[in-house]
């Protein structure tokens, strides 16, 4: 290694010792994520469809009916008395009640769609029951697409948060600290190129940040079957300017805020608005119109666009060379504008 | 060490001048930190600057090590000048700050390492752990080793960069006698290789053990200039003659003043201390003359005169406030 390179190595190599010595920022940044997959990939996970709950009046007939109508499989059929039949459709514990006779009578709310669903699927059954048969035979295929799933949508949504948390504490913590304990002053003291330190946090970051994409990625894929349905080289390309962004913009908060309080008040002033409209837990298209520029502009925006591109989609990067554009250049900016603004003592 | 051989630092009557300042200045807002402050550094030589906290001492050392930009003054460090050779310079300099905590969760060799990666030209992480004597902690985190080892720690990473002049700003502050002595041993080894030192500190026999010469500082100015026992001299008498006496009449100073041998009187809180210059002689006298003015003695003892008392005498306050 050269002469000059073997700073900027040392004061990388330093910085992830640092990192990796510290168990509160190991469970932030590796487990913490992974935590907040599986709660909400449980949560939100599809449920096959309920069967539906239906009340068949007792009176002439009822009982043969309702042994009828229970032998279709999205039914659950209950032989109630007439009030007791009434109570159970007005508390919602049955979403229709059948009156056999002449005509049958459907009692249902339509403006419930399990209502009108279960009305279909009981006036179905009603209808074969009394003979009638269908002119055309019909067939259905069954698709549960992956990557149409909620947990698809959140796996990168988490990533991209991810990558910007980690970036924004590590670095911003990690300086602010290091200007109390006049470590930076004692370093400015030395021949030390300013650059190289700087730059040191960005090389560390890069390094985190495979570790990062690799534990989310893969908790994703074994649990939940995400696919990655992209390239891993495009993936980690995008994962590595959007950490190297964040990066920047960690040195930039943490460029002249004197205490740790002080940096944590910026550092959420400037993530909060991301947290929120940045379409990490649901699509950014659910806020009006007029708050679209502002969103796409926020950083996190264009990185959470391409992560899902080529993990949910499969597209090449080819295809999002504009949104990676504005992402590195949050980066470089914030990066010029601390370096220029930094303040060693 | 090389110090001495490559310098390129100017010279006086062939003696070659590690730093010279005149006219320093340094305010914050309505604060005078340095008020007009002359030095001149020999090369090879431990300077002392001695004074209370406060005094601006350690604004003076930090306009020297080219992290504060004074507001006013000329000022020449290894003949080179900060604004124009900076990184020369830096390359050059070993600098231990007053209250800098290095990374808690390195280890001692990992410090050195990441400090010996910015010099071009500097010494081997080994050799300094074994000179500073840290050599079972090299595996140690710095959060792990005591305060002494810690500072020995912030001393060998500034003596890593092999350098020509070393700057400690209250390297002792804070420590236990013994390990106080051991940051000692490792100065006096330092200049005793040809390495010049500028030392800050506040405790007298710390100068004494340590400098060749010692400025008096106060108030950002230079009030005394000279070898601790040319200061010492300069008091006029070498003993100081302590007394607890039964009185507070006013007129016990002049009759005091007037016991053969003494040259000075002045009250602390400990008692009535004397300024003498022969011990043998004034006792007797001043035992005499309490006992004429029918005066209770209660305590008698008597010490060398150290740089404290030349720091009251010149300025009426101590180095310490206590």
């Amino acid at each position: 290694m050269s002469r000059h390179s073997r700073p900027l190595w040392e004061l990388t190599r330093a910085r992830m010792l640092e990192f990796i010595r510290e168990p509160e920022a190991i469970f932030w940044v590796f487990v913490f994520p992974v935590l907040l997959a599986l709660g909400l990939g449980i949560a939100f996970r599809n449920r096959p469809v309920e069967s539906l709950r239906i009340a068949v009046q007792q009176g002439p007939g009822a009982t043969q009916m309702a042994g009828a109508l229970d032998s279709f499989p999205d039914l659950r059929v209950q032989l109630l008395e007439p009030e007791e039949a009434f109570r159970e459709l007005r508390t919602g514990r049955v979403v229709l009640m059948v009156i056999p006779g002449d005509p049958v009578t459907y009692r249902f709310d339509p403006t419930r769609s399990e209502g009108q669903l279960a009305q279909r699927a009981v006036n179905d059954a009603v209808q074969r029951l009394a003979g009638r048969s269908d002119p055309l035979e019909v067939r259905q295929q069954h698709l549960t697409e992956p990557g149409a799933r909620y947990i698809d949508f959140l796996i990168p949504g988490l990533l991209g948060l991810n990558l910007m948390g980690s970036g924004m504490w590590g670095i911003g913590f990690n300086i602010v600290q290091a200007r109390r304990k006049k470590l930076l002053k004692r370093l400015l003291a030395t021949p030390m190129r300013k650059g190289h330190y700087l730059l040191s946090y960005g090389l560390s970051r890069i390094a985190f940040m495979i570790l990062e994409v690799a534990a989310l990625v893969g908790f994703g894929w074994l649990v939940f079957d995400v696919r990655v349905h992209g390239s891993i080289l495009d993936l980690l390309i995008v994962s590595l300017i959007g950490a190297l962004a964040f990066a920047g913009l960690g040195l930039l908060t943490a460029s002249r805020a004197q205490t740790l309080e002080g940096v944590s008040g910026i550092m959420n002033l400037v993530m909060m608005p991301m947290w929120i409209f940045s379409g990490v837990f649901f699509s950014y298209a659910r806020f009006p119109e007029a708050l679209q520029p502002f969103i796409k502009i926020l950083p996190l925006t264009p990185l959470l666009d391409v992560l899902r591109s080529v993990i949910t989609d499969g597209a090449p990067l080819s295809a999002s060379l504009g949104q990676l554009a504005a992402i590195a250049a949050w980066g470089i900016l914030s990066f010029g504008a601390a370096l220029k603004i930094f303040r060693w003592n | 060490m090389s110090a001495g051989d490559k310098k390129t630092g100017s010279m006086r009557e062939g003696v070659e001048v590690a730093v010279r300042c005149n006219g320093l200045r340094k305010r914050y807002g309505d604060v005078i930190a340095v008020d007009g402050l002359d030095l001149e550094v020999l090369a090879g030589e431990c300077f002392g600057l001695l004074g209370p906290n406060g005094a601006g001492k350690t604004t003076t050392v930090e306009i020297l090590e080219g992290l504060l930009q004074p507001d006013a003054g000329e000022l020449e460090v290894l003949g080179m000048r900060w604004g124009k050779d900076d990184h020369a310079l830096r390359q050059r300099l070993g600098v231990q700050l007053q209250e800098t905590q290095l990374a808690e969760k390195l280890t001692v060799e990992e410090t050195l390492r990441l400090f010996r990666s910015f010099f071009d030209q500097g010494r081997d992480p080994d050799e300094v752990m074994q000179i500073v004597g840290l050599e079972e902690k090299r595996g140690s985190w710095v959060s792990k080793l005591s305060g002494g080892q810690q500072q020995r720690l912030a001393v060998a990473s500034a003596l890593v960069s092999r350098p020509d002049l070393l700057f400690l700003d209250e390297p002792t502050t804070g420590l236990d006698p013994q390990s106080r002595r051991q940051l000692w041993d490792l100065v006096l080894d330092f200049k005793a290789a040809g390495g010049t030192v500028l030392l800050t500190t506040h405790y007298m026999e710390e100068a004494h053990r340590l400098c060749d010469r010692v400025a008096v500082v106060d108030h950002g100015r230079v009030i005394a200039l000279g070898t601790p026992s040319q200061l010492i001299a300069a008091l006029g008498a070498e003993h100081v003659v302590e007394i607890d006496i039964d009185e507070d009449d006013l007129t016990v100073d002049s009759w005091l003043r007037d016991v053969e041998g003494v040259q000075d009187v002045r009250h602390e809180r400990e008692g009535i201390f004397l300024t003498v210059s022969e011990v043998h002689k004034t006792v007797p006298a001043l035992l005499t003359a309490l006992e004429a003015h029918e005066v209770e003695l209660s305590r008698l003892t008597t010490h060398n005169a150290t740089l404290e008392d030349v720091f009251v005498s010149l300025t009426g306050r101590r180095l310490r406030d206590e």
